[in-house]
């Protein structure tokens, strides 16, 4: 079964350090060796983004930047495991990497991917 | 309310990250994977007795190894002292060396990944039976328990079990070294670990046996395992071939089953629900699948039969004079009368029904195909198309009556009705 790890936290303009860089790296790796890993992306700044919405009927699009956004989505993860528990287990290792080197909170949102088993029924 | 993960589920997380990197790295210490799996089972079985006591350690993983660590240095402790063999005197020598806890964190430190390679080749080892390589290889290498074994080939437990049993007693016996093979020796065992994977994949594909035509989970198994292969041996071109074909193959899989269980057919599948997630990746390793000098060898081949589906947006946009001649090549590597029987199907889509009725009719008296269901199969879908639909219909009739699988058969059963 797939997760998408969603990366979440407060948009700054604080840039990673090589050394993150590295520890995050060596976790893809790991998953990579391991035939787990599937993709990962970082998002741009919402600066660069819009928000497109439907509301009673109605389709309104926001350019960016959000700047009223107390979180925004900064990337993604995809794993390929056996269990949700193992998703986690990447996640914490991920958030694990940032330790003393990151400086603002994060926030992983966990779920799983419908898409790739039929038994799901989707 | 948040509920903090119960540690069962934890352990069985972190053991399904290490299991294989512990296993090999005590299996290159100890020089026999059964030693080292039990070794790692102790370690395991120690978190489950720790754990729901203590709390989960900050750092699960890093746990498990330590413990096994620890189990492995004393095992090789009471060796020394009881072991007075002739035949183990040169360990002993060895070992003398660097005390056991250098030794141990040599072989557990495996940036290049030598070790996990070698539980590659020690589980697909030819001394063993296919079967007892697939369960092994699932087992040491994909961290799946002995029940989901069972499970996915539809086995009593206490059979995988012993199939393990055996296995390892049959490794040890014939003293199978912990090694990647090198030189001519490489070629015929990677083709051995790479018949596994694909075994398993199949398995999972178009299941031979039970009510369900696909079992996913023995797909993701056999990707996973693939894609480990990948990594730790990037230089040959099949591996990728093999991993290419699966990716393409597992793209397919939600579009190939209707909602309510039944296979649907390449040519009618919604290419909407193809994964192209899976299609990038797959098109991806193809490209890495090519030999110096631009060939393929059989598993790039049938990848790059199924990147053709895999680019065309529609049926009709299908290339199949470049599949003909796709299956030409393949047919000189790997000459099979299921390849030739392939070739027909691509031959009519390329020239017409009775191109490919010529090619079916003279495998016809072929003793390999004589209880092979897609002959009939594939026989009753040209002469539907040039019109001959009585002879179609006892066709396919003859195929349901010759598959195993129930879904197949209703499949089968409703186009012989159909006509």
């Amino acid at each position: 079964m797939r997760f998408m790890t969603i990366v979440k936290s407060r948009e700054t303009d604080a840039q990673p350090s090589p050394e993150l860089i590295d520890r995050i790296n060596q976790l893809a790796e790991d998953a990579t060796k391991q035939g787990k890993f599937v993709g990962m992306g970082g998002l741009g700044p919402t600066a660069t983004g819009a928000r497109a919405r439907l509301s009673k009927g109605k389709i309104t699009v926001t350019d960016g930047p959000f700047t009223e956004a107390k979180e925004i989505i900064g990337g993604y993860a995809i794993f390929d495991v056996k269990s949700k528990q193992e998703a986690l287990e990447w996640t914490r290792r991920f958030l694990e990497a940032h330790i003393g080197l990151w400086e603002q909170d994060l926030e992983v949102e966990v779920r799983q991917m419908l898409d790739g088993d039929p038994s799901q029924g989707c | 309310m948040a509920t903090p993960p119960k540690a069962a589920e934890v352990i069985d997380a972190v053991w399904r990250i290490e299991s294989a990197r512990l296993i090999a790295g005590l299996a290159r210490l100890v020089g026999d994977v059964g030693l080292a799996e039990d070794l790692a089972q102790d370690a395991l079985v120690a978190a489950l007795e720790q754990w729901p006591a203590s709390g989960i350690p900050d750092n699960p993983g890093a746990w498990l190894m330590a413990t096994a660590k620890h189990r492995a240095i004393d095992h090789l402790r009471r060796r020394k002292m009881q072991d007075t063999k002739h035949e183990h005197l040169g360990r002993e020598m060895d070992e003398r060396q660097g005390s056991p806890e250098e030794k141990l964190a040599d072989a557990l430190d495996d940036p290049v990944g030598d070790n996990l390679l070698s539980l590659i080749f020690t589980a697909c080892h030819p001394v063993l039976t296919t079967e007892a390589r697939v369960a092994l290889t699932l087992r040491l290498l994909g961290g799946l328990t002995t029940d989901e074994i069972a499970r996915a080939f539809l086995v009593p437990k206490s059979t995988i079990q012993q199939r393990i049993v055996r296995a390892k007693r049959t490794l040890a016996a014939a003293r199978v070294p912990f090694e990647v093979p090198r030189g001519p020796e490489l070629a015929a065992r990677l083709e051995s670990v790479l018949e596994v994977i694909y075994l398993v994949f199949n398995e999972g594909y178009s299941a031979t046996a039970g009510a369900d035509w696909v079992r996913p989970a023995l797909c993701e198994d056999a990707l996973r395992l693939g894609r480990i292969l990948a990594e730790l041996a990037p230089n040959q071109p099949e591996v990728h071939g093999l991993v290419a074909l699966m990716e393409l193959q597992a793209s397919r899989m939600r579009a190939r089953v209707s909602p309510t269980g039944e296979p649907i057919l390449l040519l009618d599948q919604d290419r909407g629900r193809w994964d192209h997630l899976l299609i990038g990746r797959g098109l991806a390793a193809l490209t890495r699948a090519e030999a110096p000098g631009g060939a393929y060898g059989p598993y790039g081949l049938q990848a790059a039969i199924a990147a053709c589906h895999a680019r065309a947006g529609t049926p009709e946009e299908t290339d199949w004079t470049r599949i003909v001649a796709l299956y030409d090549a393949l047919a000189q590597l790997l000459p099979s009368p299921v390849v030739e029987l392939n070739r027909a199907v691509a031959l009519a889509m390329a020239f017409g029904p009775a191109a490919g009725l010529e090619l079916v009719d003279s495998l016809r008296d072929d003793p390999a195909l004589a209880g092979y269901h897609l002959l009939p199969s594939v026989r009753g879908d040209l002469l539907a198309k040039l019109g001959r639909f009585g002879e179609a219909r006892a066709e396919f009739a003859r195929a349901a009556a010759m598959t195993q699988n129930a879904r197949e058969r209703a499949l089968l059963q409703r186009k012989a009705e159909a006509l």
